[in-house]
């Protein structure tokens, strides 16, 4: 029996209650959302690239390949992911990437390129009664039915067990360059919404404790004449400083106390809250330690949302409540794919099903 | 809202409307809308009879303008109340039929909701009502070097609400994506009379991307009164390369060789040769019309940049053996290749009675299959084809020329076009990339999805429109509708749907 059969009776025998799945790739994130609950279905058995051509731009993997496996086979025909999903497991856990579709988790490029769901183009999904089902496509263009497969992305396994991934992948740029400048908080918040409404090749900013680091991503030509016009210091770890930022590895992102994500319009200023803050996505991402009530104020005032991403007290909820209209979608949603109540439960919202 | 409809969603079959009491249901709207924002009479229903697919007509009960969200919402509880359908119309461009009324109910415009409510450099978004022209939001971000990427052909008409049903496209989708990648937030109204925001000008929401769910609904899931845009800076420059070749295959393996060389070009069209014939005495492109197929293939950024990637581009398309290459010297000239392309249909329409539209997407190294199969079924049918395709993303926009008033010619074309659907998602494609499943391509649905897919999409579309009011029996066909194509059209005798009884 292949794999995907085995998962597909361990949907038909589980249930709501004692015998619910927790779906489960390398576990590089189990930090991330709500509650573990279930027996672990290990999603690993199911790996391998199942097609990838790169004249199509496309990738076709299960979902128990290992993300690293799949960059470098990317990266060995010159492209790559390009929203940078964060890997956040080594060794053991590592990531798998189902577990980076529907954990939804996009990296530094993410506001110049877009999110994971900009590139899901296609799943195949076993769903609460373990039927089969095939959504998108490997093409670019797709508008028969409903977008399933996007949908998948940040769904965080509580919809269906996806089997199968098609992604859309880009050439790796040609070049790329480090600025830095020495900018407070509401002046580098000032300049990168000036920049991204310019035609530069910005494909990653960060700002933390005043200084402001920018990444341009192109070809060689707007490379060079970004960094002429911008001016501030060139970097020569610039590489090794993203990768930092992707993988939470600087020393911001060390020590045990709650992380909360706040997700804001760009533009938002500078927020009242005390202690240390980094800035990324052009000032859409912010990281704060401190509690959720505090966080998630702060962030509905300014528009947006907050989350605790990782770390503390999970009791509050982990993301934002929803407004009673979408949440009603979001029950029925959950209802329409997993109506047993099989996937996941507690992970997105606690009394997601009823 | 205060009743609920006796009505219910479901899978099985579409649902009998006949039931509706039209004097009711039009007393009640009376009462929410302006009189001159009521059309009941035959005469002004006429022009709402259908949409930019006219081989498809449906006079509705009553259409109704809707001028704000107000009224969109009072509209909505009537018809949820009194069990009546409803399609939302924005410009009626579509080439699906999504517009198309139905007999037993009203259809709600949203063409009068057309106010620009908000516009942020700084921020780079739009905040615009669901009537707005495409274009017109692109006209608005002008003066500040910005504007609004997906440029469907029929920008100067089609509406931003119509766009966010379609997921539309346009020429430069491949480099700067589709309406799901531009659209930040929509704002809309349940059946239930729920207002729902789905995405936020933050770059998510907590919980389900149900934005992504509602962009390509083709108005079966909520009606949209707001949508915030991402707003993108102007490229400094773009030229673009216009390409002959005297293969269509060729022209074809050429798109993949300048994606295999790391080039994402701002927009790479192909056109055969009836295509360029079509459209050069139309528009005076200077389109080579001794080649078998040209490809238009752009350069956008900094001027450095574009004089690099255009080397780059030449380099490859010589390589594939082009027989002749021409750059736009400057933006006129751009402009100028360009209007060919953005008028084929228009120019289709213009020498022959009828065209009909098919909007297939394929695999990119699958287009010179697809084009020698679509030379036999010119053949076939004994009807002509011309080919424009969005070929960097593999959209494939075959115009079917036909004349209604010869009897058997749209049967025919309508074999044709079925027959290229199915090819299509034989070639590992789709049936329609960016023009939508409507009234028109249901049949095709059930080639691409089993009976379990279908029902999925029926749970989905409930989730939001349990009593199944809006726009019934478009997009996904029911199973029984399936049941009866397959006994139509038995594919190399494989059924797809056994289970379902058959008349
Ligand atoms: C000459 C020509 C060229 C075209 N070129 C392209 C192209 O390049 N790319 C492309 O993608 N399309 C193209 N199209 C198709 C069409 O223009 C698009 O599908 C467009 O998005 C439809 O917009 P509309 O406002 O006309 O919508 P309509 O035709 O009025 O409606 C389309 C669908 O949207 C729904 N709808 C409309 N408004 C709302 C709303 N406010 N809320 C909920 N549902 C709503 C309707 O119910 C219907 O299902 C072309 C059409 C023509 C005639």
């Amino acid at each position: 029996m292949d794999a995907a059969a085995q998962f597909a009776e361990r949907i038909r025998a589980a249930d709501g209650g004692e015998r619910a799945l927790r779906l489960r790739g390398g576990g590089s994130k189990d930090f991330y959302g709500g509650a573990l609950v279930g027996e672990v279905l290990d999603t690993r058995e199911h790996r391998g690239i199942v097609a990838y051509e790169p004249t199509e731009l496309v990738i076709t993997a299960r979902c128990g390949t290992p993300l690293a496996e799949i960059e470098a086979a990317l990266a060995a025909q010159g492209q790559c992911l390009p929203f940078e999903p964060p890997h956040f497991g080594a060794g053991a856990s590592l990531a798998t990437v189902g577990g980076v579709v529907a954990a939804g988790l996009s990296g530094p490029r993410r506001a110049a390129v877009g999110a994971v769901r900009d590139f899901v183009l296609g799943v195949q999904l076993l769903d609460g009664v373990a039927r089969r089902l095939t959504f998108g496509g490997q093409v670019m263009k797709n508008v028969a039915g409903y977008d399933v497969s996007r949908l998948m992305a940040g769904s965080l396994g509580t919809l269906g067990l996806i089997l199968e991934v098609s992604l859309k992948v880009l050439p790796r740029p040609v070049a790329e360059a480090t600025l830095r400048f020495d900018l407070p908080q509401a002046q580098a918040i000032e300049a990168m919404n000036a920049w991204a409404g310019q035609p530069l090749p910005i494909s990653a900013t960060c700002w933390q404790d005043g200084v402001l680091t920018v990444r341009l991503s192109g070809a060689r030509a707007a490379v060079a004449a970004a960094c002429r016009k911008l001016g501030g210091d060139l970097v020569d770890e610039g590489a090794a400083f993203w990768e930092a930022l992707r993988q939470q590895r600087l020393d911001f992102f060390a020590g045990g106390e709650i992380l909360q994500r706040l997700a804001l319009p760009s533009v938002a200023p500078p927020l009242d809250l005390p202690g240390a803050q980094l800035i990324e996505w052009g000032g859409s991402q912010r990281w704060w330690r401190g509690d959720a009530a505090a966080a998630r104020q702060a962030a509905s005032r300014a528009g947006g949302h907050a989350t605790s991403f990782r770390g503390g007290d999970k009791s509050a909820g982990v993301f934002q409540p929803l407004p009673a209209p979408l949440m009603q979608i979001h029950r029925r949603l959950k209802a329409a794919f997993d109506p047993r109540g099989v996937f996941n439960p507690g992970r997105l919202y606690p009394d997601l099903s009823t | 809202m205060n009743a609920t409809s006796h009505r219910r969603h479901g899978a099985e079959r579409d649902q009998d409307f006949g039931d509706v009491d039209r004097p009711g249901l039009l007393a009640a709207l009376a009462a929410v809308v302006p009189p001159a924002n009521l059309l009941v009479d035959g005469e002004d229903l006429k022009p709402y009879e259908c949409d930019g697919l006219s081989a498809f007509r449906q006079v509705p009960l009553a259409v109704v303008l809707a001028e704000n969200e107000g009224q969109v919402a009072a509209v909505l509880g009537i018809c949820h109340r009194l069990g009546a359908p409803v399609v939302a119309r924005g410009a009626g461009t579509g080439l699906s039929g999504g517009a198309l009324p139905h007999g037993q109910g009203i259809v709600l415009s949203l063409a009068k909701m057309k106010r620009i409510l908000h516009l942020d450099p700084v921020a780079r978004v739009a905040v615009v009502e669901p009537g707005v022209r495409n274009l017109a939001i692109s006209e608005a971000a002008a003066p500040h070097g910005l504007y609004y990427a997906p440029d469907p052909s029929s920008q100067i008409a089609c509406s931003i609400g119509g766009n966010v049903a379609e997921n539309a496209g346009g020429v430069h989708c491949l480099k700067y994506g589709l309406t799901v990648h531009n659209v930040l937030r929509v704002r809309g109204v349940t059946v239930e009379g729920e207002i729902v925001e789905l995405g936020s000008q933050a770059l998510d929401v907590p919980g389900y991307d149900l934005l992504a769910l509602m962009i390509g609904s083709e108005g079966l899931l909520a009606v949209v009164t707001e949508v915030t845009v991402k707003l993108v800076p102007k490229p400094e420059t773009a030229r673009v390369v216009m390409a002959s070749f005297d293969d269509v295959t060729k022209a074809g393996d050429a798109v993949a060789a300048i994606i295999a060389a790391g080039i994402i070009p701002a927009g790479l069209e192909m056109m055969d040769k009836p295509a360029t014939a079509a459209v050069e005495p139309f528009v005076n492109a200077g389109y080579d019309l001794d080649a078998e197929a040209i490809l238009l293939c752009e350069s956008d950024g900094t001027p450095e940049e574009v004089e690099e990637e255009i080397g780059r581009m030449r380099a490859v398309l010589e390589g594939c053996g082009a027989t002749g290459i021409r750059v736009s010297a400057d933006e006129a000239e751009r402009l100028k290749f360009w209007a060919g392309r953005k008028a084929a249909f228009p120019a289709a329409g213009r020498i022959s009675a009828d065209y009909y539209c098919m909007d297939g997407t394929i695999p990119r190294k699958r287009l010179g299959d697809m084009l020698r199969a679509i030379a036999g079924m010119e053949k076939k049918y004994g009807l002509r084809c011309i080919n424009v395709f969005h070929a960097g993303d593999g959209n494939l926009h075959p115009l079917i020329l036909y004349d209604a008033n010869v009897p058997g010619e749209l049967e025919r074309t309508e074999a044709f076009g079925a027959d290229i659907l199915a090819l299509s998602v034989k070639l590992g494609g789709t049936v329609t990339g960016e023009h939508g499943v409507g009234a028109e391509k249901l049949g095709g649905m059930c080639v691409q999805f089993d009976g379990e897919e279908l029902s999925t999409f029926h749970r989905v579309k409930a989730a939001f429109d349990p009593a199944g009011l809006l726009n019934p029996g478009k997009a996904v066909p029911s199973l029984h509708r399936c049941a009866e194509f397959g006994r139509m059209h038995v594919h190399a005798g494989e059924l797809k749907f056994p289970d379902i009884e058959r008349f």
